[in-house]
Formats: structure tokens, C-alpha cells, sequence
């Protein structure tokens, strides 16, 4: 409503064929914004107890003694466990990347900690009790002396000789090291007239849904059920099954509605399986739901690269050869794939560009800190964001305008071969970036932008052309003999007719938020003549449908919904044979208008699918050896990636006194492929450019040197709300991938892993008269004014670490005052 | 984000509620919007055993003017401060975190948390106002000099409540308001408030700058007062007294600004704020 070009699901015009590519408002809206969807804490089983987790103060610590007596006894606490209890699990929190010749170190993560911790926040101890106030109560109570070890929080110095070791049985705090490379890259750079250089600190960030993790654990007869806040309840049952030893025919996982998850839920926590313990060993309903405080200090964060870049390139600007090397901050333990992470850097190393050569070195990290792992994009803004910023720098010391030195690189041919082993499917980066200069009118800009200058106002604009990677993915590739994540990647989707007609769709995807039930229904109605109001979809349960792989890699559309495709087409198959049995027809001149299957050339013989379904459950008449029903299941596993791709352009202003950064005008053209819905598409590139906004110049998770978490609230941790955000001008173009049926390709990061050079570059083109050529997110106030001091040559303050952040003279953590400013008197 | 438990009481007049905030002695505390309070025991930084909820105590609430002051009974939300036309002080309440912040937040809460980094406390200095404080013993008027006694501190007694609090009408002068913060629903990182009095000649007849988070109390920017007063408004006598700004601060580092920075922002801020005033005086 108001809305230009959307329209509302139920006004739409029934009759199928043609509600794929409409702005269809989503079916799902009204249950979630206004206030009745439900949500794992708003669930109440009897004689449910809470429970309540006493974590560690310590980041790096030998547990000595654990008193839990003073807990015990106080009012209403049923038990209270530490890692002593928990000996019975049959196995620790699996980490699932394990690539073939690479050794990879993995300690024994359990649930809670035994003999040592290596992050404030590691759990020690639960306690279970009847009332979720008097619980956290007596958490308080449990007493756990610590032989403090000594901290280290930086993953270079966690590299040096001599450095505090987390993982003696290691000896090291190296957890892997391995390298993706192709071409000739020794002589890539050897036959470079220019070669640029950079350290980028890609810092960590939070994931930070609206909903905090929860989750309840149910023992019954011999059965477990969980409901867990997660993006990945199959996955989830695995890992049970796995820890606690059971069948997974006596496990249930359902996700129900999840309020956001941007990769934070792609994880199995030891809390799941915590819970579905006590649950057992009590034989009473368990609940735990995360605070925000609980929430930001574990559950895991992103990024957290440090990044040397080299490109190398003639003087006429092509480029001849790219080398990254990655230090992955992997945190003290990990959780299912973190280690995993900076090989989607690796996939994108060559950009969108003909780079002849290309190599990756990473090298995981162990530091006293909490786990890093999948946060929306997922190493690909790392990759992108060191890419197109030493971009900018090549051109700049060449002398070349910066869109000219991608232009003349640019791929232009697809498929595209490259160097490290990648087809990227299909693109046509000359025409995003043509469509998002159409909108930006650069020209203009520059004008503007000298005249503001004589004025002594600082605009600049920056550029971001990506691809990504996306659509996970091919088994073949991603799975054990491939990358060696272990387990496959295909998606199920059952699609099942109801004798009146209506439909259900099952799909192996767990939505949180990115609006499925609507973009998957209206697949499935131009397949099968109806509406979208016509068919319900049904996900996040694992007693419920196929098999699943579960939302993750902006995969549920390129390969969840071309199941869905699949499935739907299998059903119309069907339709269309029972059809021409009825009218005595050919199957294949059985045509779907409008709604009715009917004889091509003859439109007055025809039936609506609900009269097909009357066929199918009341089998008196079907073809010869056909079953009854109407109900098709796919399992589809993609051959390829697929590769979004699209040009982003971003105009700021800095005051160059304060070093304050506002973002004027942003310009979004992303090509994910034909659109399903557009509304969703926009939806989810607004939401990832904040995503990316956030990190560029408000997000940073800081520990300070002795691991102490200093952003432990979202006072600290500067998650920018829409007050903070300008309006975005977006639009497409659609190319179309061959790799599915729909030609679609994913979105869901796609604006994440595009935005953050973009920002940074404005800044820098801004800044650039003042002689600033570079600086790290996030472009706080205080770090642009400072970097604007020392290229005026005037110094700007004492220097911070990137890693355990030097605070200033009070040393405290707290951003303005607020709740983490000590309470001191007066009356409030 | 589970508090200790505590006892609640909403007395339905002052008298009730001093003595039940007398009764529940050092720990009891007064619950006014309760958004600063509330987030404290949330995180259970504070643990008052007893909370006195203002809510149902009558005549809380309101603005009036009488004799050129604004008296301001101290339930008074952000949101009608913002809206209440009175000048500098509206103009910073409307930027105080969020709407639903200012819906619930009230000024008497505010000013009585103490908190330095908080917009109301360093207007009321700059407007030279003061506060009514009401206790078993009677009332008595605390003049903004003497509020604020160091972090969250301040001069109330623990069985006092802030009822009213007055500002001069501050007829015939220009306001400017300067807060600097990375989101806008942020506490200011610094903040500048500044009123200029023009004498017939142009030149300044008063000046009074009041400085945001820039120590543990707010502060008048004194130096940069009197370089100003008696002198010409002219950009280049403001951006004079402006360098003085943050003489005799002493401003607390954190995550996002090191002393040094918040010094450097004191003195461009001042300078705007003065800007601004002046050119509205």
C-alpha cells in the first residue's frame, strides 16, 4: 500500500503463470510485525525449568576449584553442572572443515569448560532451577577460583616466538595453514611494472540479530525435541546425534520463527547441546535464552582478518597478478566451520577482474578470544574489500581514473575460467557499473565536488565493482574430496497438492527472516495455475519434510528454490499426463493459461488443478500404472556456484575537523539474476548495505589486552539504527546464470560484500587532497581526524593497537556513559 | 538482563514517597522514566533493594512561566521539554537518544542521575538555573553550581527528591547547541551549549558555555567566557575565546575518543555553538 509497484498478495490476479518477478508483499509481515510470531522464549512447557550459565571472567585461565554448594542451596535451584558432569557426551562441539592433506587443529571444545578456559564467556557451569530470576540468582553463587595464564589477543603476536601458547597439546597457536592459487604468480609480479602493497585490517564484527540465541530441550519417552533459535535445524540434529549419542530418528529440531540470524545462527552451540543434556538427565523441560550481554560476548563473531595485499600491473593498467595473504583470527576454539571462513576470501581473490594469476595464503589463529566464524558474506567483504581498495591505490599510481582501470579489466566473456579452479557462470560488470553511473551522474558530482572544496567541504565518492560467490553449493566442490567440509550441499523440497488443491510446500531451507513463504510461493504458483495465497510453505522442523541443508551462502533461492522449481514441475508433469488422460489428449499438448490446464488450441477443454487433484486422491480414473496422489519431492545438488555480481557507489562528506563521516547518497545496482520478487531483492540489499555501513563506520567488536570484552553492550558496540542510515538508490540488471533452471543467483550478502570499499573509498577520495591514501574501518570520528593530523603532519594523539585497544587516560570502555558507567550514589 | 530482586512502591504523594525513599535508607532509589536506571540493574550494575515509582505522585508534571523563569516539575518527559518551547533547552532534550527515549525519560531523572556525558545537566549550568530538592526537612533550592558533585553524584541527599527545576527565561539571548556523537541516539562524545547576549554596539553583554562530557561534572567553559564577554561577535573574537574552550577540563578517555581528541572537539564544537548563538542573538 503506498508503495509504488507492490502489490498485495491477495489483490494479485489469480491464474498463475506470471507472479514470479512481481513486488508481491510478503505473506509472512503481519504475523512478524505485529507482534505474533513465536519466538523460542515464548514458549512455556511444564514443568520447565530455566536455566542460567556462569561463564568466565578470565580469558585465558586453569581452572582450580569449582564451588557450586552456595548455588545448590539456594531457592529453587534443582542442579547445577560444570564439565565434571558432562563426561558422559559421546563426542565435543565438531568443527566440520577438515581438507584433504591439510592438518588442521581442532581442540576439545565441550559445552562447559573442563580444567581451563580461553575466552571471557566460555561456560563453566549451568544452573537449573524453577524461576529464571532465581536462577541467574544463584549463578552469582558459584564460586570458581582461576590460575590466571598469560592473554594474548593479536593473531600476529599469537604467531611470535615466545607467545602465550592457548592449546599446549599444539605448541603452537598456528591452527592451519593452506594456500589457494593458479597461474603463474612468481611471474605475475616479476613482469609487473607496478606493484601496490597493502596491509588491510578487516576488523571483527557481531552478527547482532534482534532475537538473542535460545533455546528449550524437551526428554520424552526416549524422545529429545529442541527448539532452538538456528538458520540450520538438520544440520543441528546431526551434531546432537553425534554429541549425545542418539538416533536421529529420536531427535526433532525445530527452528520456529527466528528473528535474524546474518550467519550467527549457521552454528551449533554448545548451549543447543547443553540444554538437550540437562534436559535428559532431569528428565524436565530446559530453557535458556541468551541476554543481550550473553549474546554479544559468545555468540561468534566475523571478519577479524588481517589482510597483505599485492597487485601487480603494467603501466597501461592491466593487471597482471593478485596475492593476498590472510590472518585468520579464529578466536581460542571453534565452533562447526569458522577456520573455513577465509577460503570464500580465497574464491573471489581475483574480483571481477582478468587477473592471470592469483594466490591465497591463510593462516588460522588461536587468540583468547571468542570464535569467529560465518557473518554475512562470510570472508568474500574481506576479499572485496581489499581488492577494489588497492584498485583505487593502482590507479592512483598510475595516474588513472579508477573506473577506466576496471573497465580495461574487467571479464567480459562467461563462462569464465580462472586461474584458482573458478567458473564464474554468467555477468556483464560493464553493465552495472554503466547503470550505476547513469544514476550517479559522476560528472555532475566532480563539479560539485570542486566548488564544495573551495569552500573547504570534503566530498568524495567511492566505488565498489564486486562478484561474489554464492549458492552453496556444488557437493562435488564443497565436500569432503573437495574443500572438505564434510557433508554435502544439495537442497530437498517436497511439494504436495492437497485433494482440493491448496498446496504445502516443504522446503530443506530454515528462513529467518528473508521472506521465503512469499518468494517461494509464488514459484510454485506460476507452476501450478494458482495463487500464492494458494500454497503455505513449511520449514525449520526436522520431523517435518526431507532431509535439509538449511539457509546459509545466500543459497536458498539458487538452490532451495530450484528445488522448489524442480519439484513443482515434477507435479505439473503429472498434472499435465492426468489432464490429457481426462480430455483425451496428448500430455504434450497440455499447455498451463492462466490458471487452467488446457489443450493447446482448444482452451474451452481444460482443468484447474483442483479438479487434477480430485483425479489424483480419488484414483478411479487415472493413465494406466500411474500412483495416486499428487506429490513430488527434489533433492537438487547444483553443478556450479553461481556469481552475483553489480557496482556500488557511495558519496560522502567528511568534516575534516571533527573527522566525522555522513554518508550523502548511495547507488546499489546488483545483478542477482532474474528477480522472483523484487521487494525481497530490495529488502535485502538495504538490509546488507547496513550490514556493511555498520562495519565501514560505526561496528567494531574491541577486547581489550587482557581479553576483557570492552563492546559488551550495543551501547559499546555502535550498531547503526535507520536514523544513522541515508536512503538508497538501487536498482538491477538481470543476467541470468546457467547453472539453474530459474537463473538465479543469491542476495542475501551480496550488498555486504560490496559496500565497505565503497565507503572507504569516498573517504579516501575526499581526503585525498589533505594526503590521506589510507585507513581502516571502522572510519570512526576520532580515527579520520587522526589520519587527517598525521598526513597534515601534525600528529594525532597516541596511537591505538589494532588489537587490545589502548583506552585513554580514565581507561574505561564505556562509548558516552550510560549502563556500563559504574553506579555511584544519587538519586536516579 | 535480569535484575536482583528488588522491592517497588508507587506512593501517590510526595510526602509518601520521601518517607518510603527514607524507610528504604542508602538502597532505595527513586524511579522516575527510569532509562537510565533500569538499563543499570538490567545489567545489574546497580541493585537498589527498593525502587519508589514517581509515576502516581500528582503535580509532577509541567511547564509554567512565572516572573521570567520556567519552572519545570521534574516528571516533565524529554519529549514535552523538546516540544515546550524553551529555547536552548528543548532544542537539546529533542536530541536525546530516540523518541521513546524522550517519551519516557524525564528531566528531574536526568539532572538527578548526574550523568556527565547526558545533554540536560550541562544546559541547566549554562543557563545558571537551579532545583528544587524536597526532604523530610522541607525543601530547599540547589543552584546548578553546586548539582553535580563528580560521576553520577550528585548534591540530592538519598531521601530527597528533585521536584522542579527553574530556568531564567534568558529573554534577549541566542542559543546554539553542539553535540557530537557517532549515532544519533548516542550520549554526546562532547557537547557544546552556548547563550549570547548582544549589547545595543553588537558587541557581547553576556556569554555562558556549558560543556558535555568534558569531566566527571558537567562545566562551564569559563576561559572561554570571559575572552568573549565585553568583546565583538565577530568569527574571528569567537574563534578566539572558542581556543580557550577546553582550559580546566579534564575529560575521560574511552572507546571512542582519547582526552586529547575530546579537548580538540570542545574547541571546534564551542566555536559552533557560539556561531550559532550569536547568530541568533
Amino acid at each position: 500500500m503506498g508503495v509504488p509497484g507492490v502489490e498485495a498478495a491477495e489483490r494479485a490476479e489469480p491464474g498463475g503463470n506470471g507472479y514470479v518477478g512481481r513486488s508481491l508483499k510478503r505473506k509472512e509481515d503481519p504475523r512478524l510485525i505485529t507482534g505474533r510470531a513465536a519466538y523460542v522464549d515464548d514458549m512455556t512447557l511444564p514443568r520447565m525449568l530455566y536455566a542460567a550459565i556462569v561463564r568466565s571472567p578470565e580469558a585465558h585461565a586453569r581452572i582450580v576449584s569449582i564451588d557450586t554448594t552456595a548455588a545448590r542451596e539456594q531457592p529453587g535451584v534443582e542442579a547445577v553442572f560444570t564439565g565434571e558432569d558432562l563426561t558422559d557426551l559421546a563426542a565435543p562441539c565438531p568443527m566440520v572443515w577438515s581438507p584433504p592433506g591439510v592438518e588442521v587443529h581442532v581442540p576439545d571444545h565441550w559445552p562447559l569448560a573442563r580444567d581451563k578456559v580461553g575466552y571471557v564467556g566460555q561456560p563453566v557451569a549451568v544452573v537449573l532451577g524453577h524461576d529464571k530470576y532465581g536462577v541467574v540468582d544463584a549463578a552469582e553463587q558459584v564460586i570458581v577460583e582461576y590460575d590466571p595464564l598469560p592473554v594474548v589477543v593479536d593473531p600476529e603476536s599469537a604467531l611470535e616466538e615466545g607467545a602465550p601458547i592457548i592449546h599446549d597439546e599444539f605448541g603452537t597457536n598456528k591452527v592451519f595453514e593452506w594456500s589457494l592459487s593458479g597461474g603463474d604468480v612468481e611471474g605475475a609480479f616479476r613482469d609487473a611494472d607496478v606493484v601496490i602493497e597493502r596491509r588491510v585490517v578487516n576488523h571483527r564484527t557481531a552478527g547482532a540479530a534482534i532475537e538473542p540465541r535460545g533455546v528449550l530441550a524437551e526428554w520424552r519417552h526416549g524422545k529429545l525435541t529442541l527448539w532452538t533459535s538456528t538458520q540450520i535445524p538438520h544440520i543441528c540434529r546431526v551434531i546432537l546425534s553425534i554429541q549425545l549419542g542418539l538416533d536421529e530418528h529420536n531427535i526433532r529440531v525445530v527452528a520456529p520463527d527466528v528473528g535474524g540470524g546474518f550467519g550467527s545462527k549457521l552454528q551449533v552451540y554448545g548451549e543447543e547441546v547443553l540444554a538437550c543434556w540437562c534436559a535428559r538427565k532431569l528428565g524436565r523441560p530446559v530453557k535458556w535464552t541468551a541476554t543481550r550481554s550473553e549474546e554479544m560476548a559468545t555468540t561468534h563473531h566475523g571478519r577479524d582478518q588481517i589482510d597483505y595485499v599485492r597487485i601487480g600491473a603494467k603501466r597501461d593498467g592491466t593487471v597482471t597478478g593478485i596475492h593476498a595473504k590472510i590472518i585468520q583470527d579464529c578466536g581460542a576454539y571453534h565452533l562447526i566451520e569458522g577456520p573455513v571462513i577465509p577460503t570464500f576470501s580465497a574464491c573471489v581473490m581475483g574480483g571481477c577482474y582478468k587477473f592471470d594469476a592469483i594466490q591465497t595464503d591463510i593462516v588460522g589463529v588461536f587468540t583468547n578470544k571468542f570464535t569467529t566464524d560465518a557473518i554475512r558474506g562470510a570472508g568474500r567483504p574481506e576479499a572485496t574489500h581489499m581488492i577494489e581498495l588497492t584498485m583505487d591505490e593502482l590507479a592512483a599510481e598510475l595516474d588513472m581514473d579508477p573506473l577506466e582501470l576496471r573497465r580495461k579489466n574487467f571479464i567480459d566473456e562467461f563462462p569464465s575460467e580462472r586461474p584458482h579452479g573458478f567458473i564464474y557462470d554468467s555477468g556483464d560488470y560493464h553493465g552495472t557499473l554503466d547503470r550505476c553511473l547513469e544514476m550517479l551522474d559522476l560528472e555532475a558530482f566532480r563539479r560539485e565536488q570542486a566548488e564544495l572544496r573551495e569552500r573547504g567541504i570534503y566530498r568524495g565518492v567511492g566505488f565498489s565493482t564486486y562478484v561474489e560467490i554464492c549458492g552453496l553449493g556444488p557437493s562435488r566442490a564443497l565436500g569432503p574430496e573437495g574443500w572438505g567440509m564434510q557433508g554435502g550441499y544439495f537442497e530437498s523440497a517436497h511439494v504436495r497438492v492437497h485433494p482440493t488443491g491448496s498446496i504445502t510446500v516443504y522446503t530443506g531451507t530454515s528462513p529467518h527472516g528473508q521472506g521465503h513463504e512469499t518468494g517461494f510461493a509464488q514459484i510454485v504458483a506460476d507452476r501450478l495455475g494458482v495463487t500464492p495465497d494458494a500454497v503455505d510453505l513449511i520449514y525449520g522442523d526436522t520431523h517435518t519434510g526431507p532431509f535439509g541443508k538449511n539457509t546459509y551462502g545466500s543459497r536458498s533461492l539458487a538452490v532451495g528454490g530450484e528445488a522448489i522449481a524442480r519439484a513443482a514441475e515434477k507435479v505439473q508433469d503429472k498434472a499435465k499426463r492426468i489432464v490429457a488422460h481426462q480430455l483425451e489428449a496428448a500430455p504434450e499438448d497440455i499447455e498451463l493459461v492462466g490458471g487452467r490446464f488446457q489443450v493447446r488450441g482448444s482452451p474451452d477443454k481444460a482443468m484447474t488443478l483442483a479438479q487434477v487433484a480430485g483425479e489424483a486422491y480419488i484414483p478411479a480414473d487415472l493413465p494406466e500404472g500411474m500412483e495416486a496422489g499428487l506429490d513430488e519431492t527434489c533433492f537438487y545438488d547444483p553443478s556450479n556456484f553461481v556469481w552475483p555480481f553489480g557496482a556500488h557507489a557511495c558519496i560522502s562528506e567528511v568534516d575534516v575537523e571533527t573527522g566525522r563521516v555522513d554518508v550523502v547518497r548511495y547507488i546499489a545496482v546488483d545483478d542477482c539474476g532474474p528477480a522472483i520478487n523484487p521487494l525481497l531483492i530490495d529488502g535485502q540489499i538495504h538490509g546488507g548495505i547496513v550490514h556493511a555501513l555498520g562495519q565501514a563506520l560505526y561496528e567494531q567488536v574491541v577486547y581489550d589486552a587482557d581479553g576483557q570484552l570492552v563492546t559488551g553492550t550495543l551501547v559499546d558496540y555502535a550498531l547503526p539504527s535507520a536514523a544513522d542510515v541515508p536512503n538508497f538508490d538501487t536498482d538491477r540488471t538481470e543476467t541470468p546464470t546457467p547453472t539453474n533452471t530459474l537463473g538465479v543467483k543469491g542476495v542475501g550478502e551480496a550488498a555486504t560484500i560490496a559496500c565497505s570499499p565503497a565507503v572507504v573509498g569516498s573517504v579516501l577520495d575526499a581526503l585525498r587532497p589533505l594526503g590521506v591514501t589510507e585507513l581502516n574501518m571502522p572510519l570512526t570520528p576520532m580515527r579520520v581526524w587522526q589520519a587527517i593530523q598525521e598526513a597534515e603532519g601534525r600528529g594525532g594523539g597516541p596511537a591505538e593497537t589494532e588489537q587490545g585497544r589502548e583506552l585513554g587516560e580514565q581507561g574505561g570502555g564505556a562509548a558516552g556513559s550510560g549502563p556500563t558507567a559504574p553506579p555511584e550514589g544519587g538519586a536516579s | 538482563m535480569i535484575p536482583v530482586g528488588f522491592d517497588y512502591v508507587a506512593p501517590q504523594s510526595l510526602e509518601d514517597a520521601i518517607g518510603a525513599l527514607a524507610e528504604g535508607g542508602e538502597e532505595a532509589k527513586l524511579l522516575a522514566g527510569g532509562h537510565s536506571l533500569l538499563p543499570l540493574m538490567k545489567l545489574r550494575l546497580a541493585a537498589p533493594t527498593l525502587l519508589v515509582d514517581l509515576r502516581r505522585v500528582p503535580g509532577l508534571t509541567g511547564i509554567e512561566r512565572q516572573n521570567g523563569v520556567f519552572r519545570i516539575r521534574a516528571m516533565t518527559t524529554h519529549h514535552q521539554v523538546a516540544t515546550g518551547g524553551l529555547g536552548l533547552a528543548s532544542e537539546a532534550a529533542a536530541t536525546i537518544a530516540d523518541q521513546q527515549v524522550r517519551n519516557r525519560g524525564t528531566i528531574g531523572g536526568s539532572l538527578a542521575h548526574g550523568d556527565t556525558a547526558a545533554d540536560m545537566p550541562a544546559v541547566l549550568l549554562a543557563y545558571e538555573g537551579d532545583v528544587a530538592a524536597r526532604g523530610p526537612s522541607g525543601e530547599r533550592t540547589i543552584p546548578a553550581a553546586e548539582l553535580f558533585e563528580d560521576y553520577l553524584t550528585t548534591a540530592l541527599a538519598p531521601d530527597e527528591v528533585l521536584t522542579e527545576v527553574r530556568l531564567p527565561s534568558m529573554d534577549g539571548y541566542g542559543f546554539g547547541y553542539q553535540k557530537f556523537n557517532r549515532r544519533r541516539e548516542d550520549w554526546a562524545m562532547v557537547g557544546a551549549c552556548a547563550l549570547v547576549k548582544k549589547a545595543p554596539d553588537g558587541s557581547c553583554e553576556d556569554v555562558r558555555i556549558g560543556l558535555t562530557h568534558m569531566g566527571s561534572i558537567p562545566l562551564r567553559a569559563s576561559a572561554a567566557e570571559d575572552a568573549l564577554r565585553g568583546r565583538g561577535l565577530d568569527s574571528d573574537a569567537i574563534a578566539g575565546a572558542a581556543e580557550q574552550a577546553a582550559e580546566g577540563t579534564g575529560p575521560p578517555g574511552d572507546l571512542n575518543a582519547t582526552p586529547e581528541y575530546k579537548r580538540h572537539l570542545a574547541r571546534v564544537l564551542c566555536r559552533r555553538a557560539l556561531e550559532e548563538a550569536a547568530g541568533r542573538a
